[in-house]
């Protein structure tokens, strides 16, 4: 499951960019993941903070 | 609820504005969409841009204006360092710019030629009557909103939608994303005069480390790390250890990040009713990472052929021709020129950067431009850069 630590999110939406199944929307500052989402993990080797990690 | 109109903009950074205020100025009627509660805010950007392109499509504000910079200084991994004149060097040194104001003034010139402006706005997505597009659906301060147009210009960034929604296939691969983090420092040692750059593979794998001033000791210190070649949390790891090192007593008084695009020319910026705008067509520039001059430039184009298209009946795909045709010819040349250079420059080593500027210690390249520099750095390294030889002649 892809992890979105909220305290450390600074919600600049790289990770959106980023997404190939189009499962992630950053809404303001909250970061959305829908159920489109293959846990591939690119998004938490892009983020510049680390602040997603997908967990088993 | 359900409102009219000819077209929506979705995104009121400067892409999205300049195409609002030149589509309004022009007759429509526009409505901007904004998903945050406040336009520029927080900003994703080092703020840097070239004074003259700058000035010929909106008058400079010192409201605006956080600095004004005589040029660029670049630093090779081993700390030699060269400097290059300010309108010589490219487009992306000359103003420092307060982009949380600059975006609003933007976006309120947008409202001055008439264009609606909805803050706290969300597209969700595209609206079709009989396979045909004929506008948005969106969230407005939770509640849901239908508004009918049939013309979409997607100026929504680096995490566009309307793209992908239209079936342009936008995704960034991680080679093609640059992974930013910046903080904004108060620092003594802060060279008010000069943009910064610093290379080396071990400072910022395949991209640079910034230090742009904002005055009174003020400056955006950042970091981008091409994606490829980052990992979870490595630009804001890298840029503490730049900060220990370059500046140990900086004061950080703001944190920002962002994904900057360097995915060069993207195939399709259009579709049947649909532009893509500045960083949504990932119309960055991708060796600089500039990219709020070419949103501006492609915002205008936009803004006028959506008016031809709107008034004429044809917003297909074939009617919107005249976006591609244009956006191309102008930035679309120096964007693929520039993503050669990029695909060359992540490729070298320390040792390469160290000779290639050091190579211009004893040059007088203060009056070149980027591409007379080029020639010379050419010249002296002519086997290092046998690859681009191409681009050079």
């Amino acid at each position: 499951m892809l992890t979105v630590n909220r305290y450390k999110c600074c919600y600049c939406g790289a990770c959106v960019g980023a997404c190939p199944t189009a499962a992630l929307e950053l809404v303001e500052t909250w970061l959305e993941v829908s159920l489109e989402c293959k846990e591939c993990g690119i998004c938490t080797k892009i983020c510049p903070v680390g602040a997603l990690e997908v967990k088993a | 609820m359900s409102i009219k109109c000819d077209l929506v903009v979705v995104g009121a950074g400067p892409g999205g504005s300049m195409a609002a205020k030149t589509a309004a100025a022009a007759g429509l009627d526009v409505i901007m969409l904004e998903k945050r509660q406040e336009i520029g805010d927080p900003v994703r950007c080092a703020e840097g841009v070239g004074r003259r392109a700058l000035c010929e499509m909106v008058k400079p504000d010192p409201r605006w204006i956080a600095s004004e910079v005589k040029g660029a200084k670049i630093y090779a991994p081993d700390g030699t360092s060269i400097v290059m004149s300010e309108d010589k060097s490219g487009s992306e040194v000359g103003y420092v710019l307060e982009r949380k104001v600059f975006d609003r003034a933007l976006a309120m010139d947008a409202a001055r030629a008439g264009a609606k402006v909805m803050v706290k706005t969300r597209a969700l997505w595209l609206l079709r009557r009989d396979g045909v597009l004929s506008g948005v659906s969106a969230m407005h301060m939770g509640e849901p909103l239908q508004i009918e147009a049939p013309l979409i210009v997607g100026a929504d960034g680096v995490e566009s939608k309307v793209g992908r929604w239209a079936g342009i296939d936008t995704v960034l691969k991680p080679k093609d994303i640059h992974c930013c983090a910046q903080f904004l420092v108060q620092d003594k040692s802060i060279n008010d005069e000069y943009c910064e750059f610093f290379f080396g593979n071990s400072k910022a794998p395949g991209g640079y480390v910034w230090a742009f001033p904002k005055g009174e000791k003020l400056a955006n210190v950042g970091i981008g790390v091409q994606g490829s070649k980052s990992g979870s949390g490595m630009p804001i790891r890298l840029l503490k250890e730049f900060m220990k090192s370059r500046f140990p007593d900086g004061k950080v008084v703001e944190m920002v990040t962002g994904g900057d695009p360097s995915s060069g020319v993207i195939e399709s910026a259009t579709a049947d009713g649909v532009i893509l705008v500045g960083d949504a067509a990932r119309q960055t520039d991708p060796i600089t990472g500039g990219g709020i001059l070419n949103a501006m430039k492609a915002g205008i184009i936009a803004g006028e052929v959506a008016a031809k298209a709107v008034s004429s009946g044809d917003v297909s795909k074939a009617g919107l021709k005249g976006y591609e045709d244009r956006w191309r010819a102008d930035i679309g040349r120096h964007i693929a020129r520039s993503y050669e250079y990029k695909e060359f420059f992540v490729k070298l080593t320390d040792d390469d950067l160290n000779q290639l500027i050091g190579s211009l210690k004893n040059e007088d390249i203060s009056k070149m431009d980027l591409r007379g520099m080029l020639r010379v750095l050419f010249r002296l390294n002519p086997k290092l850069l046998w690859e681009l030889r191409h681009l050079v002649i």
